[in-house]
C-alpha cells in the first residue's frame, strides 16, 4: 500500500508521519509515535484500554483510521499530566488514581483515566450512578471498579479546592 | 512528576510503626497513571520482528507432513519453525513434560501451536501464515471428562490410560464410621463451569540472541524463574545463557504462572532470524491460550450429627483438564486437600479425576483449586443449615478448628480469624434482621473460604530458598532491594519498598526496587499460590535486619557505645539510655560509615517454609500444607427477578483474615478484586465450547463485569497476626474469591425459594429451577 503523509496535533504537540492510509490510530500511537501509554486489551473495542481524547471526546482509537483524525486535538495519557497550568503536576485523576488503589495492574488506567477526565469537564459533580455510566466501556480485571470509583470521588475533591480551580482558569 | 507529598502518608521520615499499616500507593502507581510504564508490548528493539504462530484447525489429528517452503521463501520473513526443530518436552511441573514449543506429530486442540514464522510486519506475517500447508489426519476427539474417562482408543497421550491425566483416592479418618454416626446425610451432585483469567494485558514477549549465544527474554509473566529454566531446557542452552526480565504485567490471576507457547516461541523465532523477534497474542489467542479454572463436577456427600456438626465428607470431583498436563496433578490435588483446614471434620474421602479432552489445558486460576470445591462444601452446608433449621452462621460456628491444630490430611494451622471473620460479616450485614426475614425476591446469603499463603513444597524439589532477598546501602545511604518476586499488579514491589523500610526505620523515598531480572536478582519461584508477602516479605525482612545489624554496629563504633544501646528509628540512630539522648547520628552518615572502603553495604535475606508446615508423607501430600492460611466470610444480597430469572447482585460484605494487613490499601483492593472475580464466576462467565471451538473468544461474548454489573464490595479487614508471617500477615489476593459464590447462591435460595448447583447462575436456570419448583408444589396439593 502506498504511504501517505499526515499531520497529527497530539497532546499540543503536531507530528508529521509517512504511514499507509490504512493503519489505526492505536498502532501509530504506540509503533511510529513511541505514544505507549495507550494500550491494546481487545481487537475489537470491548474494553475501552486504549480510550484517547478526540476533541475533548473519549474514543477507542483501535476502531479509528489515523488518516482521519488530522484536523482533530488528540489527548494520550501521555499528555495528561502536562495540559496542567503547572510544570508536571499530576492532574487531579492522576493523584486520585494513586493515592486510592485505582491501579492497580494499570492497564486499564489511561483508559479509565481519560474517560473520567471528560465525564469530570462534562459534570464536576456526578452522581455514583453517572460515573458508573460514564465508564462502563472501560472494563478492568483487577479491582472490581470499587477503588477505581473512590479515585474518580477523590479527583473530584481535589477538583473542587479552590487552588486547582486557579490553575485552570490561568491554564486556559 | 510529582505528587502532592500530602496525599502520600509517611512518605518520609518513616518509623517501623508508622509504615507498617499504612495505606501505600504503590510504588510504581505514578508510571501507571502516566503511561510512562512500560509493559512488555511497549517494547521494541532496532530490527525487531513480528512473531505470529499458526494454530491447529483441528480439535484431535495427526500431522502428516507440513510444508512450509512457500511461506519461507515469501519476502519479508525471515524464520519458519515447525516441530521438527522443536523436540524437548516441557510443562510446568516435573511430572507433567507433555508439551513441545510447536506440535510433534499430533494436535490435540483447537488452537495447538504448529508453526511460528517472524516478519516484517504483521501482515506479512500472517501472509506467511496462510502459506504453510499442513495435511492433517483428523481423529475422534474427546470434549466432555466423564465420556473422556471411557476412551479405550485414540488416547490423547498416548502414556495416559483412559484419558485420566492423574487420579487420587485419598481417605483420612474413617468416613464409613463417620456416616453411621450422622443423624442427617445429603448427597448433592454441583457442576461449575470452565473460567478463565482474561487479563486486560494480553501476553506478550520479545526476544532477542545476542553473538555469544545468549538469550535475553522480556515477557508479561508471573514466574520469571521457571520461565528462564524451561527456556534453557527447550532451546538447550545453559541457565546462565538465559536472561528473562519481566516489566510491568497488565494482570497475571494465574493466567500467566507457568510457561505459554508464545514465550518459547518468540525465542526459537528469534534465534532462527538473528534479529530480535516480539509477539503479543490477539485477544482471541489470549482465550486459547487459556491455562484457566476447569469445568468440574463434585458430587458431595456430607454427614452432620443433628446439632449441625460434620461427621463425614466424601467427594468424587471430576476436572475437564484440556489436552496438556499444566498445573493440572496440582490442581485437582487442592480441589481435595483443601476441604481440610476451614472446618473440623474429622472424616474425610476423596476420590479426584483430572481428565484429559481436546480442548486448551486448564491451569492455575485465582483460587487455585478450591473455588469450585468451596462452593459445593459451602453450599450443600447450607442446604444443610435449612434442612436442620440451624442459622447458617450458627452451623459454621459448631464446626470450626481449635488451633493450632494439624488437620487429619495434615494440615498444620496456626493463626485462624475465621471466627472473628464470621462475626463481622454477620454485624456489618444486617443478617439477623435480614435471613428469611428479606421480601420474596430479595435475599441475603452467607459462606467463608480460605487459602494458601503460598505452597509449602515447592514445584521444583531443589536444596534451595523459596526465595531470597538481597539488599544494597550505598554511602549516600540509598537502599536497593534486588528481589526476583514478580509485581504483576498486586503490589509485590510496594510490600517490599514498605517492610524493608519499615525495618530500617527509613523513609520510603530512600528505598529503590530492582526486581524479577534474572541476571541481576536472587531466586523467587515467582507469583502464584499467594506466596509472595508471606515469603518475599520475611526474605526481606531478614535481609533488612542483617543491613540494620551492620549499621549499627558502625554507629557503635563511632559513638564509642554498643549496637544493643541504640535504635534506629525516623532515618536516625540515637541511644536508648535517655543520658546520652542528643548523641545522634542520621542514616545517611552511619551509612557512610558503614559502606566503609567497599562499595556498598550488602545484606541478605531467605524464606524457605518450615518441616512443621510441610505436611504429611503419603501420596499427594505436599499439595495443600502451607505455612499458613488466609480465611473469609461473607454475605451478599441480592435481587431476583422471578419473570425473568436475572440475578442482580446489591452489596457484599466481605471480612479477610490477612494475619496483619501492612497496607491496607492492597489489601482492600485484593479482597474487592477477589470477591468481583467470584462475582463474575458466580452469575456471568462461562467459556461456552462446542466440539472443541470456543464460541466466546471476546471479552464482551466472556461477559467481562463492567461497572455497571458491579455491586459495591464492602471490606473489613480481619488480624489474626500470624506468628510466622511478616509482620504477622497472610495472603490477601486469592482467599476471599471462593467464598462468593456460595454466598451469592444462598442470596438467591433466600430470595426466592430454589437452590442453583450449577455456575453460573444464568437466567435460564433460575428459570428452570422455579419452574420445576411450582410443578412440585402443585404435585403436591
Amino acid at each position: 500500500m502506498n504511504q501517505e503523509t499526515i499531520q497529527l496535533h497530539i497532546n499540543g504537540k503536531k507530528f508529521q508521519i509517512e504511514t499507509e492510509p490504512n493503519r489505526l490510530l492505536l498502532d501509530v500511537l504506540r509503533q511510529d509515535l513511541g505514544l505507549t501509554g495507550t494500550k491494546r486489551g481487545c481487537d475489537d473495542s470491548s474494553c475501552g484500554a486504549c480510550t484517547v481524547l478526540i476533541d475533548g471526546e473519549p474514543q477507542m482509537s483501535c476502531l479509528m483510521l489515523a488518516v482521519c483524525y488530522q484536523d482533530c486535538e488528540i489527548t494520550t495519557i501521555e499528555g495528561v499530566a502536562t495540559l496542567r497550568g503547572k510544570d508536571n503536576e499530576l492532574d487531579p485523576l492522576q493523584q486520585g488514581f494513586v493515592v486510592e488503589g485505582g491501579a492497580q495492574c494499570g492497564y486499564c488506567t489511561p483508559g479509565m483515566i481519560l474517560t473520567a477526565k471528560h465525564l469530570l469537564a462534562q459534570n464536576p459533580d456526578p452522581t455514583e450512578d453517572e460515573i458508573n455510566q460514564a465508564l462502563s466501556g472501560n472494563l478492568c480485571r483487577c479491582t472490581g471498579y470499587t477503588q477505581i470509583l473512590a479515585s474518580v470521588r477523590r479527583a473530584i475533591e481535589l477538583l473542587r479546592d479552590p487552588a486547582w480551580r486557579d490553575q485552570e482558569a490561568q491554564s486556559r | 512528576m510529582s505528587l502532592d507529598p500530602a496525599l502520600v502518608p509517611n512518605s518520609r521520615n518513616g518509623s517501623n510503626s508508622s509504615l507498617v499499616g499504612a495505606r501505600i500507593p504503590m510504588v510504581d502507581s505514578v508510571d501507571k497513571v502516566t503511561g510512562a510504564g512500560k509493559y512488555t508490548d511497549d517494547l521494541t528493539l532496532p530490527g525487531t520482528l513480528v512473531g505470529k504462530i499458526l494454530h491447529s484447525p483441528h480439535a484431535h489429528a495427526r500431522i502428516l507432513s507440513i510444508d512450509a517452503s512457500a511461506a519461507e521463501r515469501l519476502p519479508g520473513v525471515h524464520a519458519v519453525v515447525t516441530g521438527r526443530e522443536t523436540p524437548v518436552r516441557y510443562g510446568i511441573l516435573p511430572v507433567g513434560h507433555d508439551e513441545t514449543i510447536f506440535a510433534t506429530g499430533k494436535v490435540r486442540y483447537i488452537g495447538d501451536n504448529v508453526a511460528g514464522v517472524a516478519a516484517e510486519s504483521e501482515s506479512v506475517a500472517e501472509q506467511a501464515l496462510r502459506l504453510i500447508k499442513v495435511v492433517y489426519e483428523v481423529l475422534p476427539a474427546y470434549f466432555d471428562p466423564e465420556k473422556s474417562m471411557q476412551a479405550e482408543t485414540n488416547l490423547i497421550h498416548d502414556d495416559k490410560p483412559q484419558n485420566i491425566e492423574k487420579e487420587y483416592h485419598h481417605h483420612f479418618g474413617n468416613v464409613e464410621a463417620g456416616f453411621a454416626e450422622a443423624d442427617y446425610i445429603r448427597d448433592d451432585r454441583f457442576e461449575c463451569a470452565e473460567v478463565t483469567h482474561a487479563a486486560l494485558e494480553p501476553h506478550s514477549t520479545l526476544a532477542k540472541f545476542d553473538p555469544d549465544g545468549s538469550v535475553t527474554v522480556w515477557s508479561s509473566t508471573q514466574v520469571p524463574y521457571y520461565l528462564m529454566r524451561t527456556l534453557a531446557a527447550t532451546l538447550k542452552l545453559s541457565e546462565e545463557k538465559v536472561r528473562v526480565i519481566k516489566p510491568l504485567v497488565g494482570g497475571g490471576f494465574g493466567g500467566k504462572s507457568e510457561v505459554i507457547p508464545l514465550e518459547l516461541a518468540a525465542a526459537v523465532l528469534a534465534r532462527k532470524a538473528g534479529t530480535p523477534v516480539k509477539i503479543t497474542y490477539t485477544r482471541e489467542e489470549v482465550f486459547y491460550a487459556h491455562r484457566g479454572r476447569p469445568r468440574q463436577i463434585v458430587e458431595l456427600k456430607t454427614g452432620v450429627k443433628r446439632d449441625g456438626k460434620i461427621t463425614a465428607v466424601e467427594a468424587r470431583i471430576v476436572q475437564d483438564g484440556g489436552a496438556y498436563c499444566s498445573y493440572g496433578v496440582v490442581t485437582i490435588l487442592y480441589s481435595g486437600q483443601l476441604l481440610n483446614a476451614m472446618y473440623d471434620i474429622p472424616n474425610v474421602k476423596f476420590d479426584g479425576y483430572r481428565v484429559l479432552t481436546n480442548k486448551p489445558a486448564c491451569g492455575a486460576m485465582r483460587g487455585h483449586g478450591t473455588v469450585n470445591s468451596r462452593f459445593a462444601f459451602e453450599t450443600q452446608l447450607n442446604m444443610i443449615a435449612e434442612v436442620l433449621g440451624i442459622d447458617p452462621a450458627e452451623i459454621r460456628r459448631r464446626n470450626l478448628l481449635r488451633p493450632p491444630c494439624v488437620t487429619v490430611n495434615g494440615l498444620r494451622v496456626l493463626s485462624y480469624g475465621y471466627p472473628e471473620c464470621l462475626e463481622k460479616v454477620v454485624e456489618r450485614s444486617g443478617w439477623k434482621r435480614k435471613y428469611g426475614k428479606l421480601p420474596y425476591g430479595k435475599g441475603i446469603g452467607l459462606a467463608g473460604s480460605h487459602y494458601v499463603s503460598g505452597a509449602a513444597n515447592a514445584i521444583v524439589r531443589a536444596e534451595m530458598p523459596h526465595t531470597t532477598v538481597d539488599i544494597s546501602i550505598d554511602r549516600s545511604g540509598m537502599v536497593t532491594i534486588y528481589t526476583g518476586a514478580a509485581e504483576i499488579g498486586q503490589g509485590s514491589d510496594t510490600m517490599q519498598v514498605q517492610v524493608v523500610a519499615a525495618e530500617l526505620g527509613i523513609g520510603l523515598d530512600r528505598v529503590k526496587i530492582v526486581a524479577a531480572d534474572t541476571a541481576r536478582t536472587p531466586v523467587d519461584l515467582g507469583s502464584y499460590s499467594s506466596r509472595v508477602t508471606f515469603m518475599a516479605g520475611n526474605a526481606a525482612i531478614a535481609a533488612a535486619r542483617e543491613a540494620k545489624k551492620q549499621i549499627l554496629a558502625a554507629a557503635a563504633r563511632k559513638l564509642d557505645t554498643t549496637p544493643e544501646n541504640l535504635a534506629l528509628e525516623g532515618e536516625r540512630i540515637t541511644c536508648r539510655d535517655p543520658a546520652w539522648r542528643d548523641l545522634s547520628l542520621s542514616f545517611a552518615e552511619t551509612a557512610a560509615l558503614a559502606v566503609g572502603s567497599d562499595e556498598a553495604l550488602r545484606a541478605s535475606g531467605s524464606y524457605s517454609p518450615p518441616a512443621s508446615a510441610q505436611g504429611g508423607k503419603y501420596k499427594g501430600a505436599g499439595v495443600g500444607p502451607s505455612p499458613a492460611y488466609s480465611y473469609s466470610a461473607q454475605t451478599a444480597e441480592v435481587t431476583v427477578d422471578p419473570e425473568t430469572g436475572e440475578v442482580k447482585v446489591d452489596r457484599v460484605i466481605a471480612a479477610h483474615d490477612c494475619g496483619k494487613a501492612i497496607n491496607p490499601l492492597a489489601v482492600e483492593g485484593q479482597v474487592q478484586g477477589s470477591v468481583w472475580m467470584g462475582l463474575g464466576q458466580a452469575v456471568q462467565e462461562e467459556m461456552v465450547w462446542q466440539g472443541g471451538r470456543l464460541m466466546n473468544p471476546g471479552l464482551l461474548e466472556y461477559r467481562s463485569a463492567s461497572t455497571l454489573e458491579s455491586p459495591p464490595i464492602e471490606t473489613i479487614i480481619v488480624e489474626s497476626n500470624d506468628p510466622e508471617g511478616p509482620f504477622g500477615a497472610k495472603e490477601a489476593g486469592e482467599g476471599s474469591l471462593a467464598a462468593t459464590i456460595p454466598a451469592v447462591v444462598q442470596a438467591i435460595h433466600d430470595a426466592v425459594g430454589v437452590w442453583i448447583t450449577s455456575l453460573p447462575v444464568t437466567p435460564e436456570k433460575v428459570l428452570r429451577a422455579l419452574e420445576e419448583k411450582r410443578r412440585r408444589e402443585e404435585l403436591s396439593y
